[in-house]
């Protein structure tokens, strides 16, 4: 959840195992909307920017529907904290903790996330 | 007590499915009993169990089955076995065996009657002539309403009670000129008194009815063709009518329990103990109207009934329950006239005093029954019953104000603000199902109910004869401020305001971006966040629509404005439940060339493509992976197809028949004018999707009449409908012109679209929002026809610049490269699909494979090939 500059250069990196695994230019990712990424085990990960840049990441499923689209879900702020609302039954999680705010029983996993100008060992 | 035959499920028999009848099958289901039971119910009527009381309402335009009370699933679930169309003949006591007249007989182990009243015809001559009808089943109405529309231009109804005065409203609305004939010296003499009633006769004096009180009637007088032309009164003269209706007083259906011995009243009424068991024969109970009550009474009304019903379940259940009398309170639905009673109405307590205020001039007259220390025991109100709801609930206390101030009128020394929130917890609110002010405050505080149709939903309350609704708002409201829920009418909790006043901010300040709303209109607290889920689409929705007034960019993928979209209008695609889409093109009026039949099927086979005609007129393809959808929408552009709107709160489609050209009927070229009207409002984004059908003559075959706005061809040119909708809540249309040119009509259709667009709540159907808005449909019509605001000017130069900027959403995408590359399932493996989107086969083509959204993705190393890493 780093703040950064917009430059073209910068990737966006999730932390895996201990490493920062790059997934996209920084430009892919539009305020207010998501993007989903592939993860090299077949996990998929939806991918969040805020209007104020601010980064979030969490798992792809929705665990409701069993599909893999919360990326494509509305996001937007309840009582402070940032959400994503599943484009199948509109139930929202937390982008921060990955609780289900309709539904205490559940919750999404979620992934250290970050915009950096990436090193080329972690490109190649 | 049902304990049958050691190893066979006991039975429990219902005859009679009517109000109470059903009443009881929820009982039994809420104590379990249906679980442990065999449930036979047989049912005389040619329709499960629906609501009586709001019989009345079919004529303001409520269908047969929304009056249902019998949800077909309740029945299934509860396993009950229910025979429509079929009563019991016959009922043998000692082989305790019912006779159906299918000739079906059923053993039973408890046998309940719920047989109800039929309406009682005083025996005149010429009573059963041609033209005379009784007022008491949906098929009485549906025989009522077509003899007046085919042969009637007069009615009378013989009775002035209430139901008497509802049947005549009900006529008076079906256009005839209509009379009452009472016999008493007053209207309602059951529930009001002189000074009530002299009030009541004025008001329906002034709704534009005859009544001709201290009357009776003597013959029917019938022409040579057996039909009615008037009635003889006992004062001599004669009355000229076409049709009668008999409201003279029900009497309770016992013949059944007569027949087989059991004990009836002296005047009627299936005699029952305190647990609703028939005297003589404890494994028989009769509930409802057919039932003379422990305290001698036969109730004619719905909400003893239903306390029957649960005491005759509890019985069978073993649990205590007892019924020994019950309220007799009435206010009448009539349109336009408040009238109603409560408790002892007309002071027959001992040592009883009356308050009274009187106004004749205004038809106002409220009569309050206070006893000796200062009790409520009743009242009437005539004239203005807006407190009804509070006294009734207050009736048996200390009113916490005095008498007089809770009858004059406000501004005359009346109460400034008195509302239930002075009721105590035990008064009863709604009486027909016995809630309690406390149970409601309940549904609040303990059970989260945050409006008044999930109160309803919780409690039952207002789901009766309706008169408690307004009494129930009130107390939810106050409730909810009380546990500190503000009521509020905003948006959402980043809005304060309606969508109707952020359209008009959007409007007049040309704000165009969703921030700068947000910023500069939203909550305090909201202002400089990220919005919902819920302002952003609806947001995105009033800029598309005034995007060309307000400086905006028509094409919703762009800029800020993609954001804001549903998943759906974001991938201009409808989302199925594996994360695959559906793409439904445009096929204006459902016309399509054996071209672009073959192309639609060539795509869908080359991409593999379910395939499925819509119930609006045109082609489903389902399946499609988000990668596809550019691929797919290139060959249909290509062939001449445009964006369908399938996914937008947009129009979606404008049916036809074949009309003129083609059908022998048609009196106009429906076909060219659904073409031309699809073409014209295409891709105009609304607060809910819009539907429409242009029908070729009154036949109606394109089922105008349920769209958004529906045309109807006449020899002189369109009818316009208005309001309609299919879906959850169906409703007609109502008529908004007739005999329209062509010209006139799009005039009227932009315009009425417009206003639409203005003023209704985000995701408000014409329907709701017609329902809605103060006014109604002649307020619609003043605006939008009259031009009564004198903004019809601005409304159609508003849809002119729609019409002229309007670009097909999908030719500009796959034009757009950066657009093109949000359609990928990853976006650091823009080549791999989603794993998740797998399908199997079904009848030759291909559905969703479940099993594998059910236990999640597979994980798949190999996936990342050609990815980005
Ligand atoms: C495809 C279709 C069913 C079919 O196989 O025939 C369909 C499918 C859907 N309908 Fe429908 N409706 C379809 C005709 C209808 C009709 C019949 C008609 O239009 O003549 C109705 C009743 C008429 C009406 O709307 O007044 C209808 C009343 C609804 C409703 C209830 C609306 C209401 O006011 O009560 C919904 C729910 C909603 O919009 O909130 C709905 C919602 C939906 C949604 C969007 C549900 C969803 O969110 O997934 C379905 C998505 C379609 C898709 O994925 O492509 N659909 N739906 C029909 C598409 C027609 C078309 O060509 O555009
Ligand atoms: C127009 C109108 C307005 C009303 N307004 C109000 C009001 O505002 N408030 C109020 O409290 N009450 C009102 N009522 C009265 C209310 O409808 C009745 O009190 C209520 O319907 C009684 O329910 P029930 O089940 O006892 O009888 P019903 O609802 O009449 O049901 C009895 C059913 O049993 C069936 N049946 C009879 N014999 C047999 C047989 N042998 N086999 C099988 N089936 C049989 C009948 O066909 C009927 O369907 C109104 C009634 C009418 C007609
Ligand atoms: S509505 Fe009339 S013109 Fe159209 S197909 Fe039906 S009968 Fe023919
Ligand atoms: S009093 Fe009849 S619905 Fe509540």
């Amino acid at each position: 959840m780093t703040l950064a500059p917009e430059t073209t250069d910068l990737k966006v990196q999730l932390l895996l195992d201990g490493d920062w695994f790059t997934v996209c230019d920084l430009t892919r990712l539009v305020p207010g909307r998501g993007v989903a990424a592939l993860l090299p085990d077949g996990r998929q990960v939806a991918l969040f920017r805020d209007r104020e840049g601010t980064l979030y990441a969490v798992g792809n499923r929705d665990p409701f529907g069993g599909a893999a689209v919360l990326s494509r879900g509305l996001t937007g702020t309840h009582r402070g904290r940032p959400f994503v609302a599943s484009p199948l039954l509109k139930q929202r999680f937390d982008l921060l903790s990955g609780q289900c705010l309709d539904d205490e029983s559940v919750r999404i996993p979620t992934y250290d996330i970050r915009a950096a100008q990436a090193v080329a060992a972690e490109l190649s | 007590m049902t304990a049958a035959t050691p190893g066979a499920t006991p039975t429990i028999v219902l005859v009679g499915h009517g109000m109470v009848g059903q009443r009881f099958l929820e009982a039994l289901a809420e104590r379990g009993l249906t679980a442990t039971h065999r449930v036979v119910v047989l049912c005389e009527e040619p329709r499960p169990a629906y609501d009586r009381v709001q019989l009345t309402s079919y004529f303001s335009g409520r269908s047969a089955e929304e009056l249902s009370l019998t949800d077909p699933r309740f029945i299934e679930d509860h396993g009950i076995e229910l025979y429509v169309g079929d009563p019991a003949e016959h009922v043998d006591r000692a082989a305790r065996t019912v006779t159906a007249r299918s000739g079906r007989v059923f053993d039973y182990d408890v046998l309940v009657l719920a047989t109800g009243s039929y309406p009682f015809v005083p025996p005149v001559p010429g009573k059963d002539a041609e033209g005379c009808f009784v007022y008491r089943t949906i098929e009485d109405l549906l025989a009522i309403e077509e003899y007046a529309r085919s042969r009637a231009t007069t009615g009378a109804v013989v009775g002035g009670g209430l139901l008497g005065l509802e049947a005549a409203g009900a006529l008076k609305g079906l256009g005839l000129a209509t009379h009452i004939v009472e016999f008493a010296p007053r209207l309602m003499p059951v529930q009001v008194d002189e000074g009530g009633g002299a009030a009541l006769l004025r008001t329906i004096e002034e709704m534009g009815l005859t009544v001709h009180t201290g009357t009776g009637t003597q013959e029917i007088v019938t022409g040579t063709d057996g039909a009615v032309t008037g009635m003889k009164l006992s004062d001599g003269s004669e009355l000229a009518t076409d049709l009668v209706v008999f409201s003279a007083g029900v009497r309770p259906r016992d013949q059944l329990a007569r027949d087989c011995g059991l004990v009836v009243g002296e005047r009627g009424g299936i005699t029952v103990d305190a647990q609703c068991r028939t005297v003589g024969d404890e494994r028989v109970f009769a509930i409802g109207e057919c039932a003379l009550a422990s305290d001698g009474r036969v109730y004619g009304l719905v909400a003893p009934g239903y306390e029957q019903a649960e005491t005759a379940a509890a019985t069978i259940a073993a649990d205590e329950a007892s019924f020994t009398g019950a309220d007799l309170s009435t206010k009448l639905k009539l349109l336009g006239v408040d009238v109603a009673s409560f408790g002892d109405a007309h002071g027959t307590a001992a040592d009883c005093l009356d308050v009274v205020y009187s106004d004749a001039r205004s038809g106002l007259y409220k009569k309050l029954v206070i006893g000796r220390d200062g009790t409520l025991l009743g009242g009437i109100l005539v004239g203005d019953a807006e407190t009804y709801g509070t006294l009734r609930a207050l009736t048996g206390t200390v009113p916490p104000i005095a008498p007089e101030s809770l009858v004059l009128p406000a501004g005359a020394g009346g109460p400034v603000q008195f509302g239930p929130s002075a009721l105590p917890d035990e008064a009863v609110i709604c009486s027909c199902h016995n809630v309690t002010k406390g149970t409601i405050r309940g549904a609040v505080t303990d059970h989260a109910c945050t409006s008044v149709p999930e109160v309803k939903k919780c409690t039952k309350a207002g789901t009766g004869c309706g008169s408690c609704v307004k009494v129930l708002g009130q107390l939810v409201d106050a409730e909810l401020a009380a546990n500190g829920v503000e009521v509020d009418k905003g948006l959402c909790g980043c809005f304060a305001r309606t969508r109707e006043e952020l359209y008009e901010i959007a409007l007049a300040l040309r704000i165009n971006t969703y921030q700068d709303l947000l910023d500069r209109y939203g909550r305090e607290g909201a202002r400089g966040g990220d919005g919902c889920e819920v302002c952003k689409p609806a947001v995105g929705s009033i800029i598309a629509s005034l995007a060309p007034s307000i400086g905006a960019s028509g094409y919703v993928l762009d800029g800020e404005q993609a954001a804001l979209q549903d998943t759906n209008d974001h991938f201009l695609a409808n989302l199925q439940k594996n994360g695959s889409y559906s793409v439904v093109p445009r096929i204006p009026g459902g016309e399509i060339t054996p071209e672009k039949l073959i192309v639609i099927g060539e795509v869908a086979r080359d991409f593999g493509l379910y395939t499925k005609i819509t119930g609006g007129q045109r082609i489903d393809l389902f399946g499609a992976r988000v990668e596809q959808l550019p691929l797919i929408w290139a060959r249909l552009v290509d062939a001449g197809f445009e964006s369908g709107h399938a996914y937008g709160k947009a129009l979606r489609t404008v049916k036809s028949c074949v009309g003129q050209t083609w059908c022998r009927y048609g009196v106009q070229d429906s076909v060219r004018m659904a073409i031309d009207l699809e073409l014209r409002y295409r891709g105009l984004r609304s607060p809910h999707k819009l539907k429409s059908a242009v029908s070729g003559c009154a036949r109606e075959c394109a089922e105008a009449q349920s769209k958004d706005f529906g045309v109807i061809a006449t020899a002189n040119g369109w009818n316009l409908y208005v309001g309609g909708n299919g879906g959850a809540t169906p409703r007609h249309a109502d008529l908004l012109a007739q005999d329209l040119s062509d010209a006139e009509l799009v005039r009227l259709i932009d315009r009425f679209l417009m206003f639409y667009i203005r003023t209704a709540d985000r995701l408000e159907r014409t329907s709701t929002w017609l329902e809605r808005i103060p006014g109604g449909l002649d307020h619609v019509r003043e605006v939008v026809v009259e031009d009564s605001l004198g903004i019809c000017e601005e409304l159609e130069s508003l849809m002119t610049a729609h019409v002229a900027h309007y670009r097909d959403e999908w030719a500009g995408t796959i034009e757009d490269p950066e657009k093109l590359a949000r359609f990928v399932s990853f976006v650091n493996a823009p080549d791999t699909p989603d794993p998740v989107v797998a399908f199997v086969p079904e009848r030759d083509q291909i559905k969703p494979d479940l099993p594998l959204l059910s236990i999640g993705m597979r994980p798949a190393e190999d996936l990342l090939e050609g990815s980005a890493r």
